[in-house]
């Protein structure tokens, strides 16, 4: 008991809050993204795993790091155009096509890997972000190792959310999008093109997804290897219900979510003859057991899944 | 560019489109293999050798085969009823579990078949069981089954990691850890002597026969086709929705259930953690590539089972790394859609 | 009225063809300044058609528009509403979970913009609430809103894009009489200040009361333009239809025991009580007729006598037997026949056979199955006897159901019911959307089976239809029922006071 305390008291434990945090942010912002635009993208998982590869790969060929997301987020953004091409303009399935996508993009990531880089024994590594360091403010006792010490993409997520949350609210942008994932039919009627919105959309959604992978090979971990991602992705698609697709909520659940896991993988190291599959199962029954609890007052954006054609009523 | 509804869709137009669907994939990825260095020819030639040259080879391509017709026709019931059952994978596993475990203790005494019966009996029940869940949060609570079944693919696999290393461990294997065995006669015996062809295709062509007839003949079968097709209607017309969709999910889950019991009693006798290369997923492609239909799952196992197969063998020849087969599947699965997409619309200007 | 009229809107030989189909044929008219049009027909004549090109949601395929001496660009919404044409739509085009506000100001602004001008869009929409006497809450959800608070939304919605030519389509169909009357008088009250509206219509008394010109529509056409003061219904309705379609006409006849009653029935759905303490009592042989404006709690009645409806109080009961937990499927088998409200949504099942949706009801009767096997003969003779003797074109047993026609469709739908010979059917909104044949056709089979001794309860919007068929009425106003009166006392004036909920006045009858 006195370990668990000691546990929540660190700084140590709070700072990996935040990294581990970092991918869910990225990807609920981008599923959040897509899904107020009226498109579900099951397309997640394979997204990040491409911009996992990609990010990384960047960066083992000589680029520098912001290069490497920069490249990251371009890989996203054209695997959702390709979602969007596939599920907007010709209304496929948005969960057939998105499994599609994810299978799709996931299987192509390990190909050129395995094609482009020598794996040995153990893969290949980059050097990764580091923590930065703000003079006076990293050295603060516990916030400066909590919030001053962080990698420079968790700032920018951190960014990301306050961005999305403005232009949803505030601008013409944002209500054009919202619309287009309530109503496509008056989005259209107000003279604008509910297709060519949603479609954008999705290609945002997904570069912050791309990003979201990104970090977990140029920051959490140096390297890529296969099942990198491991269900993240979809824990994203749970955490937009649970945070009612709202910015706010959503980086309130990321980091809750974070906290689980961060504290979990501490309690391992002090708990003996627990299974260490139960602590990895945590964040998944959590997800379920979210779902559950805020399904029935979810307001779900009107429009969702349902392909919209011109013409047709 | 305007969408416009067939009046109706040709039955040639949808036997068709598969075929257009991986010939245009098979095309797309030859520019990967060619990235590769190797020649798209000769590549998916050396393919074709490895699924199908030999004896050997062929046995292997229909071993590989028989899970996915299962886990395939789980999909398509279960997707025709609109429950989106993307936990093959996870029912598969619990399937198998289930059948090593009470395989290795509970079964002596039993005359040989009976057991094996019993064995793929309760695999279809445990599979069952666990889409049972999601089916019921979505009729209760509204949750989306989609992303139940997903987390719940990585919660049952990582159990079936804690049994395998854990209560089922077999203290006797070296190296990867696997659960102890069934008992030694429990197994489905070879269908070619000296392969690792085993029952089991019969077993998965013998399910297609029973999916079939049940969709096509029965009143179940036209209630839950009615159901899927437009809720609305068929609740007033007074099939009980609900019931309906539990019934679905215990089927499809069962069938799932059913390929993890065939690859335990059929080529090992022991489950293991990776004893699974995405059967699950894989039927998901299989479903879609056979338009749902019971008798194009077989067509369709077969032919992502002789990609799978025929991979292995042209990587080894070629060099081309073997993913290459996921990505034949998953394009084939997008552009199957969107072959269907064109055999219900029209394009007009 | 003797200012010099100018036309602001004209259409030129507007021709559109969708598979098979001639929607709009070579349609001229024009509005002019300040007046208020009329645009009749029946269901499928093509009126909101036109105006979906008028607008800019279709392209016509050919002749053009001129708004104010310029010709339209085709297809586009936004050139429409920079051309100053707004279009108030008969399914709103509002989103629920967004504000009114929002709902108002969408596309209003340059997308590439940081911050929307929130406090200039109030004022606006405060200026325009008060000119035209339209008022609106900003901050409300729309969700929330009542069907006439939404239309108002609608409107202003289209003038804040500073629109001079309005069309409504179908504007009252979801207004009680008196909301319908305010509106047109706020409408008349607008074209004091240079605005021209066009209103769809298929309501004769409305059109007469509303309008300065009448265009009828008819099979894609225009077959008549009149001066609506030179005019008079009869010639309308006649336009309209083209030929005299004699409507069946109900003989007295003897009505028998009670069949289906309800007492003190109540329906709570979300935590409202939806449907009020209703009473009701349908016997042998006759039909009573229920009528109101939609909206009022008729869909709800519906499910309750389908068994999709749970009551929370009171007593529904099939000669003496409490039916109202039962589900749908027993009641089918108790002998209940139901007629849906929406027969594409609840009715068939689109993408069945016609023999598959005839069947859907009874798959587990020994006729049509055994030992859990469909008996496939049986259903596709069943199906063909239907065709036959209901009179469903472009039908073969085979044929998928979706391919139907609306009227086809509603025979099938009440072939399947009739032919089981139930003791009570439920019809409602029997008629919706269909031609003066099918109407016609439908009376005839409704008339029929109350010959028979079926007791049958009508659901309807239309009054006509309402005094025609029934032998008494009874209205249905905010989830609760008058009291029944003979249908020889329902005039126009008694039905309208009645759906507006003044119960008292026929309470001395």
């Amino acid at each position: 008991m006195s370990d668990a305390i000691d546990i929540l008291t660190s700084a140590s434990l709070w700072a990996a809050v935040l990294r581990i945090a970092t991918p869910l942010i990225f990807g609920v912002l981008g599923a959040l993204l897509c899904e107020r635009a009226g498109v579900l993208n099951l397309g997640i998982e394979g997204i990040m795993t491409a911009g996992a590869m990609v990010g990384w790969l960047t960066v083992y060929m000589g680029a520098d790091l912001w290069t490497g997301l920069l490249a990251a987020a371009l890989t996203g953004m054209a695997v959702g155009l390709l979602h969007a091409v596939l599920t907007v303009p010709l209304g496929l399935s948005q969960h057939v096509s998105g499994l599609g996508i994810t299978l799709f993009a996931s299987s192509l990531s390990y190909y050129l890997y395995r094609l482009w880089v020598e794996v040995g024994d153990l893969p290949p590594t980059i050097v990764a972000f580091e923590p930065v360091w703000i003079p006076g403010l990293s050295e603060l006792p516990f916030a400066g190792e909590v919030l001053f010490s962080q990698m420079a993409p968790t700032y920018l997520a951190l960014l990301a959310v306050v961005l999305v949350a403005w232009v949803l609210a505030r601008t013409p942008l944002g209500l054009a999008l919202r619309m287009s994932g309530e109503n496509p039919h008056a989005v259209e009627a107000q003279g604008l093109n509910p297709l060519a919105i949603r479609m954008g959309a999705v290609v945002a959604g997904s570069g912050l997804m791309a990003l979201g992978g990104a970090f977990l090979t140029m920051a959490t971990f140096n390297s890529f290897f296969p099942s990198l991602v491991q269900g993240r992705g979809w824990i994203c698609i749970a955490l937009v219900i649970f945070a009612s697709w709202r910015p706010g909520k959503a980086l309130l659940g990321a980091l809750l979510f974070a906290f689980f896991d961060a504290f979990q993988l501490r309690l391992q190291t002090v708990v003996d003859g627990v299974p260490y599959q139960l602590f990895l199962m945590a964040p998944f029954v959590l997800s379920i057991v979210a779902l559950v609890l805020v399904a029935r007052r979810a307001r779900v954006p009107e429009a969702l899944m349902l392909p919209y054609r011109r013409g047709e009523r | 560019m305007r969408f416009e509804r067939r009046a109706d869709v040709s039955p040639v137009a949808l036997v068709l489109a598969p075929f257009a669907a991986i010939l245009v994939a098979l095309g797309l990825c030859s520019v990967l293999i060619a990235a590769a260095g190797v020649s798209p020819l000769t590549a998916y030639a050396e393919m074709l050798r490895g699924a199908y040259s030999s004896r050997l080879a062929v046995t292997e391509t229909l071993t590989r085969a028989s899970p996915l017709i299962l886990t395939g026709l789980a999909a398509a019931v279960a997707f025709r009823a609109q429950l989106w059952n993307i936990g093959g994978e996870g029912q598969f596993y619990i399937g198998a579990l289930v059948a090593a475990g009470l395989g290795h203790s509970l079964l002596a005494g039993f005359p040989v078949p009976v057991a094996i019966a019993l064995l793929m009996a309760a695999s279809m029940v445990a599979g069952g069981l666990l889409l049972a869940g999601p089916a019921f949060l979505r009729l209760r609570f509204g949750v989306d089954e989609v992303v139940t079944t997903l987390l719940l693919n990585f919660i049952v696999i990582l159990f079936v990691g804690l049994m395998v290393e854990g209560p089922m461990k077999d203290p006797m294997a070296f190296g990867w850890p696997q659960s102890v065995p069934v008992e030694g006669d429990l197994r489905l015996p070879d269908l070619v002597a000296r392969s690792r062809l085993h029952v089991g295709l019969l077993v998965a062509l013998a399910a297609v026969a029973v999916v079939w007839v049940v969709q096509m003949r029965t009143v179940f079968g036209a209630e839950t086709r009615a159901a899927g097709l437009n809720p609305r209607a068929a609740a007033f017309a007074g099939v009980p929705l609900g019931r309906t969709l539990m019934l679905v999910a215990g089927l499809s889950g069962g069938l799932a259930g059913l390929a993890g019991a065939i690859e335990v009693l059929g080529p090992t006798g022991y489950v293991t953690t990776n004893m699974s290369p995405g059967f699950g997923y894989a039927g998901i492609v299989v479903a879609m590539l056979a338009a749902l239909h019971p008798a194009g799952v077989v067509a369709a196992a077969v032919f992502v089972a002789t990609v799978f197969v025929g991979a292995d063998a042209m990587s080894r020849a070629t060099g081309v790394p073997s993913f290459i087969a996921d990505v034949i599947m998953s394009v084939s699965l997008l552009a199957m859609l969107t072959a269907l997409l064109f055999t219900t619309y029209r394009v007009r200007r | 009225m003797t200012t010099p009229s100018r036309p602001v809107l004209g259409l030129n030989r507007i021709t559109k063809r969708f598979a098979g189909l001639t929607a709009n044929d070579a349609v001229t008219l024009h509005l002019d300044k300040g007046e208020i049009l009329a645009l009749l027909g029946e269901n499928g004549a093509g009126k909101t058609t036109l105006m979906n090109i008028l607008f800019g949601h279709y392209t016509a395929d050919e002749g053009e528009v001129i708004v104010n001496g310029a010709v339209l660009p085709s297809g586009q919404p936004r050139a429409a509403i920079k051309a100053g044409v707004g279009m108030v739509h008969q399914h709103f085009t509002l989103a629920a979970n967004l504000t009114v506000l929002e709902n108002i100001i969408i596309g209003s602004e340059p997308l590439w913009r940081l911050d929307s001008r929130r406090a200039e869009a109030r004022a606006r929409i405060a200026d325009i609430a008060d000119r035209f006497g339209l008022p609106v809450n900003p901050d409300a959800r729309v969700g929330d809103l009542s069907v006439g608070e939404r239309q108002r939304v609608e409107i202003v919605k289209a003038l804040y894009r500073e629109a001079q030519i309005l069309i409504l389509d179908e504007p009252t169909a979801v207004l009680a009489r008196q909301e319908a009357e305010r509106l047109f008088a706020t409408l008349r009250g607008m074209t004091a200040g240079g605005l021209s509206f066009i209103f769809i219509s298929h309501k004769l008394h409305e059109v007469m009361a509303a309008s300065d010109r009448v265009v009828v529509l008819r099979g894609g056409k225009v077959v008549a333009e009149r001066k609506t003061a030179a005019t008079n219904p009869a010639e309308l309705a006649e336009l309209m239809v083209g030929r005299q379609v004699a409507r069946p006409s109900r003989a007295a006849h003897p009505t028998g025991k009670p069949v289906v009653e309800a007492k003190g029935l109540s329906v709570d759905e979300r935590g409202k009580r939806e449907l009020d303490a209703v009473e009701f009592q349908v016997c042998e042989g006759e039909i009573l007729g229920i009528v109101g404006v939609s909206g009022n709690g008729q869909a709800i009645l519906g499910r309750a006598l389908s068994g999709l409806a749970r009551p929370s109080a009171g007593s529904l009961t099939l000669q003496g037997t409490d039916i109202s937990l039962l589900t749908p499927r027993e009641l089918i088998r108790l002998g209940l026949g139901r007629i849906p409200e929406d027969r594409h949504a609840e009715g068939m099942v689109g993408e069945l056979a016609v023999w598959e949706n005839a069947v859907l009801e009874r798959l587990h009767e020994p006729t049509f199955s055994r030992r859990g096997f469909v008996r496939r003969s049986a259903a596709r003779a069943f199906a063909a006897e239907l065709i036959g003797r209901f009179d469903i074109r472009g039908a073969t047993p085979e044929t998928r159901t979706r391919l139907l026609s609306g009227g086809n469709m509603q025979k099938l739908i009440l072939g399947r019911n009739l032919a089981a010979r139930p003791r009570f059917l439920l019809a409602n909104q029997p008629t919706r959307g269909l031609d003066e044949g099918a109407i016609a056709a439908v009376h005839a089979e409704l008339l029929a089976a109350r010959e028979q001794g079926a007791a049958i309860l009508l659901i309807t919007e239309d009054l006509d239809e309402a005094t025609a068929l029934s032998d008494r009425i009874q209205a249905i106003v905010k989830g609760r029922l008058s009291r029944p009166i003979p249908s020889i006392r329902a005039d126009a004036r008694t039905l309208g006071l009645m759906m507006a909920g003044v119960w008292e006045a026929h309470d001395a009858v």
